[in-house]
């Protein structure tokens, strides 16, 4: 079956008055959930996993596919209001997104993060209509290797984080790494720096650490400096995006879809690398004329780029899962336990045995997105107005908002133990004008590079040149050490030139 | 992040989606109220699978009221255990889902607390595993896998599970059977199948070690090549287990249910002939021809001996690999 013709079955299955129903009730729990911290979509499909029971197969994908979606869209807008990211995919939408919202532009933010999503959930989608098998195949070619050179290209982003002072901001980082230390070790099985605790032999989670740094940090900072007791209110301000909002959007949004389903695709890619690229790159390319905003008062690029391509990742996720039945993340692999429970074996068979299925799969993916920017663009407004509540109110309610969330997840009272432990080293942090985000990027980084590099060198036996060796490796690599030493000497040739006083 | 914990915990998920459901309940005599299920990993992998896949059948039969889930994932089962063994306490309706990778889990971390703590009610499950190496490989069959292992084993990369899994442990006792010892091999241990099976059919590693389930679709679509299986008999068309390929091992991620510490004579026996009686019906079987797992029921005391033989004989294992 060609693409054209699967499209059509497909858009003539999805288009019946259920699936459609199916399809609102999917996005909008995916919103809801999205907007919770903690709760995330894997989750929420393995509750909704009984329906399996009782509704067709189509009507159930549907409905996932409904949650998997909503819950991306939802996900950015507590990381932009009250600077507590729900999900791994939208920590670096915080940075900017929170500064903007305190500074009177939740409403762009808002508008530019579900604008954004739509645009790269369409493009997403697209890829798995017309790439999918293709992409797939050259996304297998990639070993731990080139996953490591992956990473350390990341960790080049790590200088746009850094805030003033380079020390300090590696500094930060370092903590991160140490954190993402903690744990069972994968190669080896052996616990490290758990001190005797159960509840650390799995590592701390990013979100948890996250939402410490950002949310509590934050509020415990103001709590401590806020001497005077003025009751005050954010500014709000205008709520949709300005002529100027779209231009400056327009190129994060398509050049974050562009990044973010590629490392969707790969096995071992996930939703985070790319949004910390294009935070990257969206801070370099950025005009002159804004490059202040970034970092102090909030840039609208750096919540158009890492949000689109937060979600054009999350649609690249499904490409192995559906041309190869790999489950590369969890809600993947939850979907592929519902296939089971159909008694349909995911696999590279599924697009030609499951055919129909699949193709009424893609296209509510498409109806979904319409549905989702429907959806959520007049609670943009409504969202907005959350600001209005006084300051210290507002960091209060965003306290127990936190607290809730992390102890609902895990019912653990060591995490939250950690939760404030982290939050108040974010508060002397924040004193001591370290910055928090290289913490974050450390931890998540840190882990998938040291797991990557051994697993190449057990591979190579031990052998360091297989790094240099391995041609799209040594690539990566070569982007990594341009991305680190291209503008200092850039700079430097300039200065020599005349050509900048 | 996969490979980061998913401790989730829910309870009344069956209850407020029964109103989704509308269901027919079939002719069948209640026998719990409401059971609480504990499952010591995240959701979507194989015991969370065996959990709700027992509420599916029990639920239609009608044996069971409602279900509630909790999910506290981590470190192979280690980190849920201790809280199944100190928050349900003597409680007659909670179980937890376990099996073989707790046990060597518990080893590997050196956890207090232990399948020891908990009641063994039910052996239910068993999947033996696959050896497999990609389709471009030039090894043909297990003979060949055999004897690159014993020339070169560290030049022979495996993909699998984390390190001490069954799959590790599988190629440790490969190793021995050849001479080597199990610290010759080049293990390459991924989180999450995901990750691994796009390393073994890209061709990254030379071989790889699964469940059958995560690798059969891969192999009859022709991109993987089953070498050999690791059940007592064969599991899949053509490819012979190691028995009959001359090496002695037979292995296979068992699963089944426990009860807390502490549980009453009459409460344990209640549960024991739930789950007999859950085996014995013809949707339970349905139910694992469909999800690919081989009933293997154990119950009682012949359960209890099969635990402590498997303890032993990993712990064997782990010693050598050296991880204990």
């Amino acid at each position: 079956m060609d693409v054209w013709s699967g499209l059509s079955l497909g858009f003539g299955n999805a288009l019946t008055l259920t699936n459609m129903g199916w399809a609102l009730l999917g996005c909008f729990l995916g919103t809801a959930i999205g907007v919770l911290p903690g709760i995330g979509p894997a989750l929420t499909i393995a509750l909704l996993l009984p329906i399996t029971f009782q509704v067709s197969a189509t009507g159930a994908f549907i409905l996932f596919c409904g949650v998997f979606y909503g819950a991306m869209y939802g996900g950015s807008t507590t990381s932009i209001l009250l600077n507590t990211p729900g999900e791994s995919g939208s920590i670096i939408t915080a940075l900017e997104g929170a500064k903007m919202a305190r500074h009177g532009r939740a409403g762009p933010a808002l508008y530019t993060a579900a604008i954004g999503s739509f645009i790269a959930g369409t493009i997403g989608t697209l890829g798995i209509s017309f790439l999918g098998p293709v992409v797939v195949d050259l996304a297998l070619q990639l070993g731990p290797a080139e996953y490591f050179s992956l990473m350390i290209l990341c960790f080049v982003t790590v200088s746009a984080v850094l805030g003033g002072s380079a020390l300090r901001g590696l500094a930060a980082l370092g903590l991160g790494l140490i954190l993402g230390l903690i744990g069972i070790d994968l190669q080896t099985g052996q616990p490290r720096m758990t001190f005797g605790v159960t509840e650390l032999l799995d590592g701390t989670d990013v979100v948890l650490v996250a939402v410490a740094l950002f949310a509590v940090g934050e509020a415990l900072f103001l709590a401590w400096r806020h001497h005077d007791a003025k009751q005050q209110v954010l500014e709000v301000g205008r709520l949709a995006m300005s002529k100027e909002d779209w231009k400056r959007s327009i190129g994060p949004w398509f050049r974050g879809a562009a990044l973010g389903f590629p490392f969707g695709v790969m096995p071992a890619g996930g939703t985070e690398m790319p949004t910390m690229l294009s935070y990257y790159f969206e801070r370099k390319l950025v005009r002159p004329k804004y490059r202040h905003e970034f970092g102090t008062t909030g840039a609208i690029e750096g919540v158009a780029g890492p949000e689109a391509a937060n979600n054009a990742a999350a649609a690249g996720i499904l490409v192995p899962m559906l041309t190869l039945g790999l489950p590369t993340s969890a809600t993947a692999a939850i979907m592929l336990s519902a296939f089971q429970s159909y008694g349909i074996q995911p696999g590279p068979m599924l697009f030609t045995t499951q055919a129909e299925l699949v193709w009424t799969l893609i296209a509510s993916l498409y109806i979904a997105n319409v549905m989702l920017v429907v959806l959520n663009l007049p609670l943009v407004g409504l969202w907005a107005r959350i600001l209005k509540i006084p300051t210290p109110q507002l960091y209060a309610g965003i306290l127990v908002f936190a607290t809730i969330g992390t102890y609902g997840i895990s019912n653990s009272v060591v995490d939250l133990v950690i939760l404030y432990t982290l939050g108040i080293i974010a508060m002397f942090m924040r004193r001591f004008d370290f910055p928090t985000a290289p913490v974050v990027i450390g931890m998540i980084l840190g882990p998938m590079a040291e797991n990557a590099m051994r697993q190449a060198l057990t591979i190579s036996q031990g052998d360091w040149t297989t790094f240099i060796t391995r041609p799209v490796s040594v690539c990566i690599l070569a982007l990594a050490v341009i991305a680190l030493l291209g503008p200092r000497l850039w700079g430097l040739f300039a200065r020599r030139r005349g050509l900048v006083p | 992040m996969l490979s980061r914990r998913s401790a989730l915990a829910v309870a009344g998920s069956s209850a407020a989606l029964s109103f989704l459901s509308g269901h027919v309940r079939a002719q069948g005599q209640q026998r719990f109220a409401s059971l609480s299920v504990f499952v010591p990993a995240g959701p979507g992998g194989g015991w969370d699978g065996l959990g709700r896949a027992i509420e599916q059948v029990a639920r239609q039969a009608g044996m069971v009221g409602s279900f509630q889930f909790e999910n506290v994932g981590g470190a192979g089962g280690t980190v849920g255990l201790p809280r199944f063994v100190s928050q349900r306490r003597g409680r007659g309706d909670a179980v937890m889902v376990g099996g073989a990778i707790m046990v060597g889990a518990v080893l590997a971390n050196r956890s207090p607390v232990g399948l020891k703590d908990v009641t063994p009610l039910a052996r239910m499950t068993t999947e033996p595993s696959v050896i497999v190496v990609p389709a471009s490989s030039d090894i043909r069959d297990i003979a060949g896998l055999l004897a690159a292992l014993k020339s070169n084993p560290g030049a022979t990369s495996v993909a699998g599970g984390s390190a001490g899994g069954i799959d590790h442990i599988i190629l440790g006792l490969l190793l021995k059977s050849q001479g080597r010892s199990a610290k010759d091999g080049s293990y390459v241990a991924f989180a999450g199948g995901g990750p691994a099976q796009a390393a073994i059919l890209g061709a990254q590693v030379k071989a790889g070690i699964s469940g059958i389930s995560e690798f059969a679709e891969q192999v009859k679509a022709g991109r993987m090549r089953a070498l050999a299986t690791t059940g007592a008999t064969r599991s899949l068309d053509n490819v012979p287990t190691l028995k009959e390929s001359g090496v002695d091992i037979v292995m296979g991620n068992w699963r089944g249910v426990f009860g807390p510490p502490g549980l009453k004579p009459e409460d344990r026996e209640k549960l024991v002939k739930f789950f007999t009686d859950l085996d014995a019906s013809s949707a339970w079987q349905e139910m694992c021809q469909r999800q690919g797992w081989d009933r293997a029921f154990l119950a009682g005391s012949d359960f209890e001996a099969f635990l402590k033989s498997d303890e032993a004989a990993t712990a064997e294992v782990l010693k050598e690999v050296g991880l204990v």
